[in-house]
């Protein structure tokens, strides 16, 4: 059994790296959006920060939120910001997770369904 | 393996869609080893922040307070398509970690929840939840432990207090394909919620 189970993380420091915003400017980011870099290798402004920064390096190539913020080391939700500011300067695109509203379509459920079956 | 990049960090760049599911259940029950059992990727762990506001017995100063606390939780992936991820993420059952797998399971297929029936009443709080709280589909997968005395499904339901229609399962969360038969048994249970007009079986 894994003991220490609560990590914890310094607010302050999550509070500076996101530049005071508590959450994302938007809400389409979601724990499994898949986000890729538009022209990785264009480079940044001369503010923008260490995080961006790696956050954009990271996603040269197509991986979700979740797993950015276990590589990078950092909360979800601070990445989630990071993300946000970089599709909005147009640097990472986002390819949106499953919406809430109109949910799962039976198609994908059959695609998982026959995945799972190959795997077995 | 199926994919000849399964053992890389990233996804091909066909993918277009991820697709979740909840891996729920106490302490030690097998969420991080069923995880495990599956994922192409080394599972991963990281954590997200929970904030509360706090009722009760500490606003005296009458300010409002919020608390915010950190979860670990740790996740796997399957390239089920070419178009399609899934991840399964693996968060504990207990009733302070609710809002942690209330954000996860939006947009879900849905939650396997495991078992250790040593314990039963570990889970009683989880299932609760699902069945009162949340519209999630869920199915229950029970794990044996060496010392783990064989039930029958009947007398699990009812301990454990299922609703008729809800599957429920046998898995060694070690066994790779016993895991796999335990998240098939899910997603064919949702599939059939969306046609329930379908008959076959
Ligand atoms: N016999 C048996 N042992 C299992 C099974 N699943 C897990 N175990 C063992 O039980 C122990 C705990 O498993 P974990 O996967 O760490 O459980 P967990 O639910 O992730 O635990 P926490 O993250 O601490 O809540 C490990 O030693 C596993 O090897 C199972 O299906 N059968
Ligand atoms: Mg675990």
């Amino acid at each position: 059994m894994s003991g220490g189970d609560e990590y914890r993380d310094s607010p302050v420091r999550a509070y500076v790296i996101t530049d005071g915003r508590a959450r994302p400017s938007r809400n389409t980011i979601g724990i499994d959006t898949l986000l890729l870099a538009v022209d990785p290798d264009k480079p940044l402004p001369i503010t923008t920060s260490r995080q961006h920064h790696e956050l954009l390096r990271m996603c040269r190539r197509l991986l979700s939120l979740v797993e950015a913020a276990a590589y990078l080391e950092l909360p979800v939700s601070v990445v989630g910001v990071l993300a946000s500011d970089l599709v909005d300067a147009g640097r990472l695109v986002a390819r949106p997770s499953i919406p809430e509203a109109t949910g799962l379509d039976l198609n994908t459920l059959q695609e998982v369904l026959d995945g799972l079956r190959r795997l077995r | 393996m199926v994919f000849a990049d399964s053992g890389e960090r990233y996804l091909p760049d066909t993918v277009q869609q991820a697709v979740k599911i909840l891996i729920l259940g106490d302490f030690g029950v097998g969420k991080t080893t069923l995880i495990g059992s599956v994922s192409e990727i080394e599972p991963l762990r990281t954590e997200e922040t929970m904030t509360q506001a706090s009722v009760g017995v500490d606003d005296l100063d009458g300010l409002q307070h919020k608390t915010t606390t950190t979860v670990a939780m740790d996740f796997g992936r399957i390239t089920i398509s070419p178009r399609t991820a899934l991840y399964l993420f693996g968060a504990p059952g207990q009733q302070r970690f609710w809002n942690l797998w209330a954000g996860l399971s939006k947009g879900a297929v849905g939650a396997l929840v495991l078992i250790d029936t040593r314990r039963l009443e570990g889970s009683f709080d989880v299932l609760n939840q699902l069945e009162l709280q949340t519209d999630m589909p869920f199915a229950v997968a029970v794990n044996h432990f060496p010392d783990t005395y064989a039930h029958s499904e009947q007398e699990l339901r009812e301990a454990l207090d299922l609703l008729p229609h809800t599957p429920i399962v046998n898995c060694d969360a070690r066994d790779r394909a016993s895991s796999l038969d335990a998240l098939i048994t899910l997603v064919a249970y949702v599939s059939h919620l969306l046609v329930p007009q379908e008959t076959t079986s």
